[in-house]
């Protein structure tokens, strides 16, 4: 909470200090569209854009902007001639979409890698992952957007250049094509943020599982005779995952800030795309409204975790 | 047994005794050279740096920048001539990528430095103090850990309209102190609790003296993987922001000339400009690289049980 009124403050001061001829190019705007005189043209523009009337008392276009926010009345945008909302209803699940489908894919795989790693101990996928998770972590996840933009969609043309989906070919809906057609558009984006962090859930999950190994319980139950996939599942596995789902909540932070660059390089219309739009043509109304959606996103994944943490680790039921 | 007074004892303890340049060199040598060069992932890593280090200070001196244009010679391949081809003005790439590191790695060292200063003073005045000053020093700290960064360092970019590598890196590095911080204090914390710093506090040795000759040389290795790690994060963050188009501060910038490739000029659409698309990727890449094994090396000299990419 304490983080969201902190954002909410920075974006504040932040739209208070617009550089003047971003909002003088919207006043004008308003100007020759309307016909309306130029302070109030400038009135409009603060109000409609921005979320607060310059005339009130600083306090009180605080406490107006903020609950403007509260509202979900984020403001409308000059650039797209559209209410910001309308953007982010548009843009939102398309990022929900790439980044569910990223964060479950490198997790499940990471986990289930990183196991068996612990498990088996000295293999040779042992270094192979070690090597690679070092050189994914010197490759910033653009530059990996960048790379298989270049080989697999320009050169090789196996996959679409730009959109989620092909207007043209296919009708959104629940039918074969449309969903083949949106998957086919989302590999690239949702292979980049793969490839960029498998390694690193491949890692923790070994370290995890690794420390796991030692505890008593997991010989006891070696010695017992239970089945192998038994031991590695319930037994290390369980308990070894725990931190592990801690750190999602981090990770979705870092890939809502990651999404920023990647949807731009694929030109996938989700909340990255928009931001970095936003960014390069100073529309304040549309950048405001999606920070403060991250955020309130990276807040969520955090109260979520909060939530899960209980139910996956007994010993963190007992408080 | 003799008893000293307590004065006898803080002299001697407090006593500074001039190292002649040639012990400091052994000394240097012994405690970090031998160390880099026995470990190998230390010592790739730091070949890397200086390779990069070099190509920042001396390079720009050696090799000249050219951006005369030349239709006719754009997208050429490489040849002695033009050791990595010719971009979309027919100018040589590997020029822009020598020039472009110097404005890299001042902006990632620069920002570094400031996160570094603001991650020291923040960690130690919460872990030595305590109390109130801690609670509300961590709760602000939380604030910024949890807010992600990139979307909040574009902002503030297109808004303040950074023009030069000081207040660039200076907007970097908000956004980077806070994992250090709260690391830093942690570790303050529990030299706090031991004997030696007990015994400077019993022996009434003041404060600055305790955080400055005391605590920090403890915390400094870790405070030098940490810059490594911090200048890596500047690099990814600048060529981010850089890539968008939005801090326009050099068009050498490996950042810029991504940009240019890719949203501009059109090279990464035709078969010949795949030099100009890829070199910049590539020495980013490489460039990280050399910083992570740095770090990861020397981590693994410093606390042999901490193995990162093990």
């Amino acid at each position: 909470m304490a983080t969201l009124f902190a954002a909410t403050t920075i974006l504040f001061i932040v739209v208070h200090n617009i550089p003047g001829d971003v909002i003088y190019v919207w006043v004008y705007d308003i100007v020759e569209t309307y016909g309306v005189s130029w302070e109030e043209a400038e009135r409009i523009a603060r109000v409609m854009f921005l979320g607060y009337e310059p005339d009130k008392p600083l306090w009180q276009q605080y406490i107006d902007y903020i609950r403007n926010l509260l509202r979900g009345n984020l403001g409308y945008s000059p650039t797209f001639r559209l209410p910001v909302n309308a953007i982010v209803a548009s843009a939102l699940p398309w990022t929900l979409f790439i980044l569910s489908l990223s964060l479950s894919t490198s997790f499940i795989i990471g986990v289930l890698l990183g196991m068996f790693i612990a498990w088996k101990r000295k293999t040779i996928i042992d270094p192979i992952v070690s090597a690679y998770a070092a050189f994914t972590d010197a490759t910033p996840d653009f530059v990996t957007a960048m790379l298989l933009f270049i080989f697999l969609a320009v050169r090789l043309g196996l996959f679409p250049l730009k959109g989620a989906y092909d207007a043209e070919i296919v009708t959104p809906g629940f039918n074969l094509p449309f969903i083949a057609n949106v998957l086919w558009h989302a590999a690239l984006p949702v292979l980049s943020y793969v490839i960029e962090h498998i390694g690193a859930w491949t890692l923790l999950m070994k370290g995890s599982a690794v420390s796991v190994l030692e505890e008593d319980y997991v010989r006891a139950a070696i010695a017992r005779g239970l089945r192998e996939s038994r031991v590695v599942t319930a037994y290390i596995g369980r308990t070894a995952i725990i931190p592990l789902v801690a750190l999602i909540a981090i990770s979705i932070g870092s890939m809502m800030g990651g999404s920023i660059l990647i949807e731009t390089v694929f030109t996938y219309p989700g909340m990255g795309y928009f931001f970095a739009q936003a960014i390069g043509r100073m529309d304040y109304a549309l950048m405001q409204g999606l920070f403060f959606l991250i955020i309130a996103g990276v807040i969520l994944a955090n109260l979520v975790v909060d939530l899960i943490y209980p139910i996956i680790d007994p010993r963190a039921r007992e408080e | 047994m003799r008893r000293m007074p307590v004065e006898m004892i803080k002299e001697v303890i407090t006593e500074e005794r001039k190292k002649t340049l040639k012990e400091a060199l052994v000394e240097f040598y012994y405690s970090w050279i031998r160390p880099i060069l026995k470990n190998r992932r230390a010592f790739i890593g730091s070949l890397i740096l200086l390779m990069f280090i070099s190509m920042a200070t001396v390079g720009p001196l050696i090799v000249p920048l050219d951006l005369t244009t030349r239709w006719e010679q754009r997208f050429l391949p490489p040849s002695w001539e033009h050791p990595l081809g010719t971009d979309y003005a027919g100018r040589d790439i590997f020029q822009q990528i020598v020039h472009g590191s110097r404005e890299v790695l001042t902006i990632a060292f620069l920002a570094a430095a400031y996160a570094i200063l603001i991650a020291i003073s923040i960690g130690i005045v919460s872990g030595y103090l305590g109390g109130v000053v801690d609670a509300f020093l961590m709760g602000i700290t939380d604030i910024f850990l949890t807010i992600p960064s990139f979307p909040v360092m574009l902002i503030i970019a297109v808004t303040v309209r950074v023009a030069d590598p000081f207040s660039f890196a200076a907007i970097l590095a908000i956004w980077m102190w806070a994992g250090l911080a709260r690391s830093i204090r942690a570790q303050v914390r529990s030299l706090r609790e031991r004997e030696f710093i007990e015994a400077a506090k019993v022996l009434g040795m003041s404060t600055r003296h305790i955080v400055f000759k005391e605590i920090l040389p403890n915390i400094a290795p870790y405070i030098t993987i940490y810059f490594i790690r911090m200048m890596k994060g500047a690099i990814t963050a600048s060529v981010g922001i850089m890539f968008l188009g939005v801090v326009p501060l050099s068009i050498v910038h490996w950042g810029v000339m991504m940009n240019l490739a890719m949203f501009q000029y059109g090279a990464v659409y035709v078969p010949e400009g795949i030099f100009y698309a890829l070199s910049p990727l590539m020495a980013i890449v490489l460039l990280e690289y050399g910083a992570i094994c740095f770090a990861s090396g020397v981590e693994e000299i410093v606390n042999p049980r901490l193995k990162t990419y093990e």
